[in-house]
């Protein structure tokens, strides 16, 4: 049974829709990714699956039940990383995980049981008694990330959790999400990095406008979606040269600023006309996640 | 049944963590905040009792002072529920997210709001007390029925937490509480009996007065500080009550537009 299924979910703040019929559900154990462009309603999304705001029409299960009408019960076997450090400033590392038991109805003692095993996943061995205006943005991070564990969730929703952070805090924050799968927990990520994407989601949906446009593995996506080679062209005279040969070589291409982006499906006849062409720099790469959101949600920026 | 925005608010012991997470902020700076609620209000009691007392004669068959200590009382639990939910409840709910943390957990908006509530009133309990003590160790009232105003003081900080909590749930930032200060609490100073009996005023702003939650709160604490029963207690508790209820309920359905839809 999914541990969230989600149908037909309709919001609008205002005139203004936000999400306009998003379905989706997700198996115990998985990984599942929410991707898309700011505006598109994955924060949305997050807060109507908490229960933190009504949906106008549409259907929500959270651990078998209904929310927003049980989602107190629900939220008992959930923990939650948002997308902004809301830690508690002035408590230290160790207050910060006891209060926040407490709001899980969970008595001192259990929480101080087990503090030491969640700061040692968090990295923050030692620092029970640090001030978190001592802590890097990286531990702030993993210490929200310990915080949401408090109450051994069955699910956890993570709201873009390595947004900001050095690529060494970020792989520490995905060897981590990967360890709580291994353990059999269920997480809900939100995030803009189609890397992260790729390597943590089972399956991953695609929304833009309030709408659910693409689903699948990363892998099915790559290939249900987007020829699979890329060349990615520049240079002095980028433009005429697709002109002369990309159009006709490649089965697709988007010309972003000084770059042409070849996609195709054999890109051999394009890159011999590379060969030719020493004022042209050029990139051959497989398809990723990245050319599939560009190529579905656009290349215009969204703010 | 009434549901959604403008359903009553549930109110439950779920509060009690959150009022408990206030507690333990406080307990960490609770020298300067004692210091504060001791020295501030005693300061404008002694200076303006004494120094203003010098100058006035009896006020309704009182020294001075001994007028003033029961404003004092009144004025300083007002400020105290005032200050607490709106500017460290704004902190709180805006700035460092902390509602937004609280809610991610299985307690809801109503659960906060009432634990501000009693949290600030808890805060101004503490002003309050912290003000009769200085007057019963300086002999400006002898009376065992000041024992009552124990029992008014957390009525006045429940009053003025809700009324301020309604301020907080349409701020935007601190520099909205301004309005609230020099529209509302200030002109209640001058107006409902902390100073000087409002019987001073010209008859409008005196039935006009009348009208004003401090008013009740001085009508209750100034008799019991001079060992009179109070006229009228029960409609003085009753308004007080009153403007609490509705106050807390204007507020929760603030907060829910706010953070809910």
């Amino acid at each position: 049974m999914a541990v969230l299924a989600v149908e037909g979910l309709h919001k609008s703040y205002g005139a203004t829709p936000v999400l306009r019929g998003v379905s989706f559900a997700i198996e115990r154990g998985e990984c599942y990714g929410l991707l898309g462009p700011n505006g598109a309603g994955k924060t949305t999304t997050l807060r109507l699956c908490l229960g933190l705001s009504q949906p106008d029409a549409g259907t929500l299960q959270l651990c078998g039940l209904p929310v927003p009408a049980m989602a107190r019960q629900a939220r008992t076997r959930v923990g939650v990383v948002p997308q902004m450090d809301n830690l508690d400033p002035d408590f230290t590392v160790e207050e910060n995980l006891r209060v926040y038991g407490r709001y899980f109805g969970l008595q001192d003692r259990v929480v101080r049981a087990r503090i030491p095993q969640l700061l040692d996943f968090a990295g923050l061995t030692g620092r029970a008694g640090a001030r978190i205006q001592e802590l890097s943005g990286g531990m702030k991070r993993r210490l929200t990330l310990a915080r949401s564990l408090v109450n051994d969730p069955e699910v956890i929703f993570m709201d873009e959790p390595t947004t900001g952070l050095d690529p060494q805090a970020r792989h520490l924050i995905w060897e981590r999400m990967k360890t709580l799968l291994a353990e059999g927990r269920t997480i809900l990520l939100t995030t803009h990095f189609m890397e992260e994407a790729e390597r943590l989601c089972s399956r991953l949906a695609i929304m833009d406008t309030g709408r659910v446009i693409a689903e699948g593995s990363p892998r099915q996506l790559v290939a249900q979606h987007i020829e699979p080679q890329v060349v990615e062209v520049y240079g002095d005279g980028v433009e005429n040269w697709t002109r002369a040969n990309a159009l006709q070589l490649a089965d697709r291409v988007e010309l972003a600023g000084e770059t042409a982006f070849c996609y195709a499906n054999d890109p051999a006849p394009l890159l011999a006309t590379l060969e030719a062409e020493p004022a042209l720099r050029y990139l051959h790469r497989h398809a990723n996640l990245e050319d599939v959101f560009l190529k579905l949600t656009g290349r215009d920026l969204r703010e | 049944m009434i549901s959604g925005r403008y359903a009553p608010p549930s109110l439950s012991r779920r509060f009690m963590p959150v009022w408990r997470r206030n507690l333990l902020v406080w307990r960490k700076l609770a020298v300067p905040s004692i210091l504060g609620n001791f020295a501030d209000p005693l300061i404008y009691m002694l200076g303006l009792g004494y120094g203003l007392g010098a100058l006035v004669p009896d006020v309704s068959g009182v020294p001075y002072i001994t007028f003033l200590a029961a404003g004092t009382v009144c004025f300083s639990t007002m400020n105290s529920a005032t200050f607490e939910a709106l500017y460290s409840g704004f902190s709180r709910m805006q700035v460092q997210r902390t509602w937004e943390a609280i809610m991610n957990a299985p307690l809801t908006l109503d659960d906060v709001a009432l634990a501000e509530l009693i949290w600030a009133a808890t805060k101004s309990f503490l002003s309050g007390l912290a003000i009769l003590i200085v007057i019963w160790v300086l002999g400006l009232s002898t009376s065992l029925l000041s024992l009552w105003i124990l029992a008014v003081v957390p009525l006045i900080g429940l009053t003025f937490a809700a009324l301020a909590l309604i301020v907080t749930a349409l701020a935007r930032s601190y520099d909205f509480f301004m309005y609230y200060f020099t529209l509302v609490v200030t002109p209640m100073a001058m107006l409902c009996g902390v100073f000087f009996p409002s019987t001073q005023l010209p008859a409008p702003l005196q039935t006009f007065a009348q009208l004003l939650p401090l008013s009740h709160a001085t009508a209750l604490v100034r008799p019991l500080m001079m060992g009179e029963i109070p006229a009228a207690p029960a409609t003085h508790v009753l308004v007080l009550l009153a403007y609490a209820l509705t106050g807390f309920y204007a507020a929760v359905i603030l907060f829910r537009r706010r953070f809910l839809e």
